[in-house]
């Protein structure tokens, strides 16, 4: 197949699976490159506090938008507040949680290596 | 319409498209590139070629129609769709990209360790993808019929052709290309003319009457009833009808219709008086069973609002052409930064429609009795405007509803063809990826043609709600919960996904008819459907604690550590970074 360059253009392999290979050479990150129990405490502790990052601002997602169906049914004349909250209203807030949301997720990352490299 | 414009401005998207899509094949050489485009896909392309390929015909013509023919309420379909990615990138982005699977099978088989498992998740991606792509294919039907009166299947037949095309013969890095151009094309399609359209609106006396409830036609208008229509009134009527209501023929008469339900024949004329209101109407027995049109807002209990806003919050992650996109960012956190772009580029876009929805119930109301509520969008420039502007500015749009359809098609025929060629044909040459292209497209092309009317908009809250019931538990446990277990998985999906799916199948079908509560509890199921395939996950995982699979502390560990930290940075000479970790 090499021989012919149309034929080597198209040929799809699929990614092997399950073929890691051991870990190559030493690195200061033993603990989680070997998977210690104090690795994986390391990782959990990422984890969770990525995982607090995400249900902090699905909280304040489910707050703002929850309520907003009961509103909008108590009140059926403020048709025009309708149209502006969900046409005009709701798409900043959304765009300022997830930015708000990744300055977090990032530090939490910048701290987890700082904490490990500085171990 | 006028269509000497909008046929040629549909002729041009279609070139367009192909010739970006052929400039992408030139450089698409690897395996790597055809699938995911080598991973090499910045944040800013990525995000307009995601939020390309997401804005869909539901996106371009269903909500300004949904919005003129029901009103405000159905603005959560927009809201849905956007939040969606906030909450894909809350808990999936990152993780999904580090995990280094093309695809949500490869997603599930990385993290289980389990073929059957991943059997599985293929066969709900391709039915998810093929319920998706069976609108694309019927709105560009009523697209073409709308602008030409072309038959309602050719529209579908030319897409499904250069879709089938393009894919085939390019793979992702071009549909990346053509995705980023399309998203442009479809902001430009709607915004161009939604400035002059408001200026006309202006011109007119800034009339402010498109919150009212119910719409209300300004001046007398003729309306034509092309299929047999019921109507709902609730005070009486005084109309002028050429043709048959009620069984009696009249002939320009004056008919005072007293409260309640009346049949119009197909073929009949109704003139509206000024300051009328816009009565509800009903098209057959057939419309009490479709969801998004059945009713007006006073039968739609406030259950179905919070079945599609859960369905929409949480079915984003798990549609197929979602996820793929993912894996062309180059590491976690681009993937992140990717979403955010999304959202904001998706949310300016979603600014649109509701305008061509306000002004439909200003300017064209009669399109709720007509039953093309869809074509709002293309008929309004005309309708406004009208003269050479207004064709010139309907050409516009036309053309991007082509590209909408085009663009979402592509990538939904993308994922699919992945799944079928991968697992499903026998060997994974590329040869076979355009043997399953071909299969990709033809089953919705052919469905579209037996089903019919299935309208645009309940098509993909469909496919939002099975996504939201199968995927979502599937990503959200895989990523964050160290004891999923491969029996757990299988069973969550199947339960959550399937009951989703009957009872869908089940309201489509007509049982159990009528409205009530059991209605609204099948029509919209993703409120109960969501719970059920995440506890049936959780309990049968818990009750096979034994089935955890062995490398599950090394593989959440890649799902979450930064790329710095992982084995891929260290070794840049590895041919092979996506599979290092496991162990």
């Amino acid at each position: 197949m090499p021989q012919d360059p149309a034929e080597r253009r198209v040929t799809v392999t699929g990614p092997p699976r399950r073929t890691g290979r051991a870990s190559g050479y030493y690195r200061p990150r033993t603990e989680i490159d070997e998977q210690t129990t104090l690795g994986h405490t390391y990782v959990r502790s990422l984890m969770r506090s990525q995982l607090r990052a995400g249900l902090t601002v699905l909280a304040v997602l489910g707050l703002l938008v929850g309520p907003l169906p009961l509103l909008f049914a108590a009140l059926p004349d403020a048709r025009g507040l309708e149209w502006a909250v969900l046409g005009f209203g709701l798409y900043a807030p959304l765009v300022l949680l997830a930015r708000w949301y990744v300055r977090r997720a990032e530090r939490n990352e910048r701290d987890f290596v700082r904490l490990v490299e500085d171990r | 319409m006028n269509s000497s414009y909008a046929i040629p401005a549909v002729a041009l998207v279609v070139v367009a498209t192909v010739l970006v899509g052929a400039f992408g094949l030139r450089i698409s050489r690897t395996t790597s590139d055809f699938y995911v485009a080598s991973r090499t896909v910045g944040p800013r392309l990525n995000a307009a070629a995601i939020s390309g390929e997401y804005l869909s015909a539901a996106s371009f013509l269903g909500i300004a129609g949904l919005v003129l023919v029901q009103g405000p309420d159905m603005l959560w379909y927009p809201v849905g769709y956007t939040a969606g990615y906030l909450v894909l990138l809350l808990f999936v982005a990152a993780p999904l990209r580090r995990s280094g699977a093309y695809t949500l099978p490869d997603f599930a088989e990385a993290r289980l360790a389990s073929q059957g498992v991943r059997r599985l998740a293929g066969a709900f991606v391709v039915g998810v993808g093929w319920l998706y792509l069976l609108p694309q294919l019927q709105g560009a039907g009523l697209t073409l019929n709308v602008l030409s009166g072309a038959p309602d299947w050719l529209g579908g037949v030319i897409v499904a052709v250069v879709v089938t095309a393009i894919v085939a013969a390019g793979g992702m890095r071009s549909i990346t290309f053509v995705q980023a151009f399309q998203f442009w094309l479809k902001l430009t399609a709607l915004l161009v003319p939604a400035f002059f359209l408001v200026l006309a609106w202006q011109a007119d006396g800034a009339p402010g009457r498109p919150f009212d409830e119910p719409a209300t036609f300004r001046e007398q208008r003729s309306v034509r009833v092309d299929d047999s229509l019921t109507l709902k009134l609730d005070e009486p009527l005084t109309v002028t009808v050429d043709g048959t209501v009620d069984g009696r023929a009249h002939d320009g008469d004056r008919v005072a219709l007293p409260a309640g339900t009346h049949r119009i024949e197909a073929g009949a004329r109704l003139v509206f008086a000024a300051d009328t209101p816009v009565p509800a109407a009903g098209h057959g027995a057939d419309d009490a069973l479709s969801p998004s049109r059945a009713e007006s807002r006073t039968e739609r209990p406030l259950y179905a609002t919070y079945g599609l806003i859960l369905a929409t919050f949480l079915g984003t992650m798990g549609l197929p052409h979602v996820v793929v996109r993912f894996y062309t960012s180059p590491h976690g956190v681009a993937a992140r930064r990717t979403t955010v772009a999304v959202l904001g580029l998706i949310g300016a876009f979603y600014l649109l429609p509701p305008l061509y929805g306000a002004l439909g119930r200003l300017y064209a109301p009669e399109l709720t009795l007509t039953g093309d509520a869809d074509a709002a969008v293309l008929l309004l420039p005309d309708r406004v405007i009208g003269g050479v502007g207004g064709d010139l500015l309907g050409a516009l749009v036309a053309g991007g509803a082509f590209a909408a359809f085009l663009s979402t098609a592509s990538g939904l025929t993308m994922a699919v063809a992945g799944v079928l060629t991968q697992d499903v044909l026998p060997s994974r040459a590329v040869r076979h990826f355009r043997l399953g292209t071909l299969l990709a497209m033809a089953v919705p092309l052919v469905a579209s043609a037996l089903v019919g009317g299935l309208p645009v908009a309940d098509a993909v809250g469909l496919a939002f709600a099975v996504s939201a019931s199968s995927f979502c538990p599937l990503l959200v446990l895989g990523i964050w919960w160290r004891r999923l277990t491969p029996p757990g998985a299988a069973a969550g999906m199947l339960v959550g996904g399937g009951s989703a799916l009957l009872a869908v199948a089940a309201t489509m079908g007509g049982f159990p008819g009528g409205g009530g509560s059991l209605h609204a509890l099948l029509a919209w199921p993703a409120l109960w459907s969501v719970p059920l395939g995440f506890l049936t996950m959780v309990l049968v995982s818990l009750a096979t604690p034994g089935r955890v699979p062995a490398g599950t502390a090394a593989i959440l560990a890649r799902f979450h550590l930064p790329e710095e930290l992982g084995a891929e940075e260290l070794r840049p000479d590895d041919p092979d970074p996506h599979v290092k970790a496991v162990p």
